[in-house]
């Protein structure tokens, strides 16, 4: 253990991502997600559950904020609008108002942005979350101490930790859930975070299947658990190096560069363009593309 | 006021009464020490509970990561900082006036940042991994991440800790060696022969000592401000709104000394009646020590101006959000009790009648921690509660009692380990005071050497 090794093992343990870098030479995992064709409906959360192996918590345990939901459906109602009947003196009309928008709840399928210079990863103090060769944010539990250090810096607190020990808690998994239970995962512990890993089972099988056919992997050779259920088809997932994957499409339609905390299109005031990257501007370079909502009054 | 203490106190007076202290305090003491284990017994249970159920019990959430743990960590960690600044600062300004009570403040120092080195340990989720954030050689070549603030801190309080500890331990030596020859024979004297290294006071030995005592010095104070900096960092190289402040460290440092101070003053009183130092802890030194607390107050409220204007006047709407949240929302009366015991409860220190009034001190210098221990808490809440991301705030998180428990009880531990120490280990400094009164020592004894020789 020379302090020589040290420092070679460090210089590959940490990239400049995502811009100074080596760019993702084969595969580079994202997401786009179409919030106008999304309903609401939590198939994609359900799916996650069943997918990854999630715990329930239960009511109780879910009213304390200490959900397992990797990826959760956030429901925000539409902006005010003032109708002319209002009357300023009535606070009760003012909240009717609220909950009866004329656009309706909006739906926001909130999960780990997979960020390229994600905030979680500098912080953590045993480098148990790092970024891996195909772009993504791993976490390795067994290497996790428990700190929370990641989730604390994550602006999206997409991050979720074991605050019990779940297999021993009722609602986890009642019977004959466990019959279901996914044997392609890692198991946590009680005291480690965890994430949305865009279905890493399923992106190393698709690739060790294209490795051992000698192929590249092809969009469609991979879903994850969330976009195969979706009913309206909103969100698509694939390689955003390859040119003919249906997601490298969309963000070169929507002119959304993985590498800009700034998108030009942002600066043109003719921009009908509806791809956006939440909290861009704290530049960590998320790799989920959201397609915003068409508003009645926009068109 | 006149000198800090009375100089005709003869030497073998000086070694008598401190040592004392090590052999009958009064009844009080093992009412403390009693009451420590009791209260430190609390912590212990509630932490096995939480051990074993999970960190569920405290009673933390999304995003609520963390809770009452890491604000207390810091309030130790801040609290460690005035025993470098009496012993190592006052030391390198020849300020004679700390000779009596800086001991005791380097102990304090000491066993602060034990407490402090608790609590890391209490908020890992998984405390049986904690050395996984220790640099040590593994076959498997995984290091800590060295970008992460958190292994800076691990690093800086561990230097801090055995730094602080090498020199509480030197300075001591020749008031071993003093205790050494002068306690009944027993486990203690046999203790004491060990510690003192074979002291015997040669000049050989004194200049030895002189010189590695000021290098042990200068090496400590960079170290105190160093690593309550990295505490800051913490907070301030994340990129949370209400943490991402440049100020941080510094003010870090100010409420740290600030804190730090009104524990001496606090713990000052308390030995001063429990071991009778009454002739050593005298009412000018406390005048001193309170004059100086004043100052630090009032550096520390500058520095808390400065960050809430820099967060007021910036184009950062979110942090502004977080400001307003604190001054306004749930946190609310814990914001303004942090203002009122932190900036308005010190002005009672100008009062002069008050400097030396000892009820009124204590009672002061309690407010002042307080104030300081919610300071630390309205660091680290309300940003969690109200954050970037709006679906996550939440406003209404109150920690549980598990950990509420174990904060209280890392006041046992600490009272506990402080007790003890004063106990073995004389809190006044016997050879340093004979300093002090040196000067008065040579007058009288030439005085009666002259008197002799007239005859």
């Amino acid at each position: 253990m020379s302090v020589s090794n040290l420092l070679q093992n460090w210089s590959t343990f940490r990239h400049e991502h995502p811009i100074n870098d080596k760019p993702h030479a084969e595969i580079k995992w994202a997401m786009t997600i179409d919030l106008d064709t999304c309903i609401g409906c939590n198939a994609c959360s359900v799916a996650c559950y069943a997918e990854n192996n999630l715990p329930v918590v239960g009511k109780e345990k879910y009213a304390h904020g200490q959900s397992m939901h990797w990826i959760r459906i956030e429901r925000y109602w539409g902006e005010t609008e003032v109708k002319e009947e209002y009357d300023p003196n009535s606070n009760f009309d003012m909240v009717q108002q609220d909950f009866q928008a004329d656009q309706g709840a909006q739906f926001l399928p909130m999960l780990c942005q997979q960020c390229e210079a994600a905030p979680c990863e500098t912080v953590c103090p045993v480098g148990a979350t790092n970024h891996t060769e195909d772009g993504l944010n791993s976490q390795i539990y067994n290497r996790c101490i428990g700190s929370r250090y990641c989730s604390a810096n994550c602006p999206f607190k997409v991050r979720y930790f074991n605050w019990w020990n779940y297999p021993e808690q009722e609602n986890a998994w009642p019977e004959p859930l466990p019959l279901q239970l996914n044997p392609d995962l890692t198991v946590r512990t009680k005291g480690v975070m965890e994430k949305c890993t865009f279905c890493k089972q399923r992106t190393y099988t698709a690739r060790n299947n294209a490795r051992s056919e000698g192929r590249p992997v092809h969009d469609g050779d991979v879903q994850t658990a969330c976009q195969q259920s979706c009913p309206t088809n909103a969100i698509s997932f694939g390689n955003l190096v390859d040119p003919e994957a249906r997601v490298a499409k969309q963000w070169e339609q929507q002119q959304v560069d993985l590498a800009k905390e700034k998108q030009e299109k942002d600066e043109k005031a003719d921009n009908k363009l509806r791809g956006y990257r939440i909290l861009e501007e704290l530049r960590p370079y998320p790799s989920i593309m959201y397609l915003e909502r068409v508003r009645e009054s926009a068109v | 006021m006149g000198k800090d203490i009375r100089e005709d106190i003869a030497w073998a007076q000086i070694n008598n009464d401190v040592l004392k202290s090590l052999e009958n305090p009064r009844k009080l003491y093992w009412v403390i020490l009693f009451a420590a284990m009791l209260v430190f017994s609390v912590g212990v249970g509630c932490e096995i509970y939480q051990y074993n159920v999970g960190l569920g019990a405290a009673n933390m959430d999304n995003p609520h990561m963390w809770g009452l743990y890491i604000a207390t960590f810091i309030f130790w960690i801040g609290m460690s900082h005035s025993g470098t600044l009496l012993s190592a600062i006052l030391h390198l300004m020849h300020a004679d006036w700390r000779k009596p009570i800086y001991r005791f403040a380097e102990a304090m120092t000491t066993f602060s940042l034990m407490t402090a080195g608790l609590f890391v340990m209490v908020h890992l989720g998984r405390l049986w991994q904690f050395y996984y954030a220790v640099p040590y050689p593994s076959e498997r070549w995984t290091w800590p991440n060295f970008q992460s603030p958190l292994l800076w801190d691990a690093m800086a309080i561990f230097t801090y800790l055995s730094s602080s500890v090498i020199f509480l331990y030197i300075g001591s030596i020749p008031d071993f060696a003093i205790a050494r020859d002068n306690i009944h024979p027993g486990w203690r004297k046999k203790l004491y022969s060990i510690l003192a290294l074979g002291w015997e006071g040669t000049d050989r030995q004194w200049r030895n000592f002189r010189v590695t005592y000021l290098t042990v010095a200068c090496f400590l104070i960079p170290l105190a401000v160093s690593v309550h900096s990295i505490v800051a960092s913490d907070f301030a190289m994340s990129q949370q709104p209400g943490w991402h402040v440049t100020s941080f460290p510094p003010y870090f440092v100010a409420g740290a000394l600030y804190s730090g101070c009104a524990a001496i003053i606090t713990l000052f009183i308390i030995l001063r009646y429990v071991f009778k130092f009454e002739e050593y802890m005298t009412l000018p030194i406390l005048k001193k020590t309170v004059r100086l607390t004043f100052a630090i107050a009032m550096v520390w409220t500058y520095l808390n101006c400065i960050e809430f204007t820099a967060t007021w006047y910036s184009h950062d709407q979110v942090a502004k959000d977080v400001l307003i949240q604190k001054a306004t929302g749930p946190y609310a009366p814990f914001f303004w009790g942090m203002i009122f015991c932190g900036s308005v409860v010190p002005f009672a220190m100008m009062v002069k009648k008050w400097q030396t009034s000892i009820p009124v001190m204590f009672a002061v210098s309690l407010l002042l921690n307080v104030g300081m221990w919610l300071e630390r808490w309205m660091i680290v809440a309300p940003t969690y509660s109200h954050g970037y991301y709006p679906w996550t705030w939440d406003h209404n998180q109150w920690p549980s009692l598990i950990q509420w428990g174990i904060v209280f009880g890392s006041f046992g531990w600490f009272t506990l380990l402080f007790m003890v120490f004063c106990k073995i280990v004389p809190s006044v400094s016997m050879y340093e005071v004979k300093e002090m009164v040196y000067h008065r020592s040579l007058a009288k004894k030439k005085e009666e050497l002259g008197l002799e020789g007239g005859h």
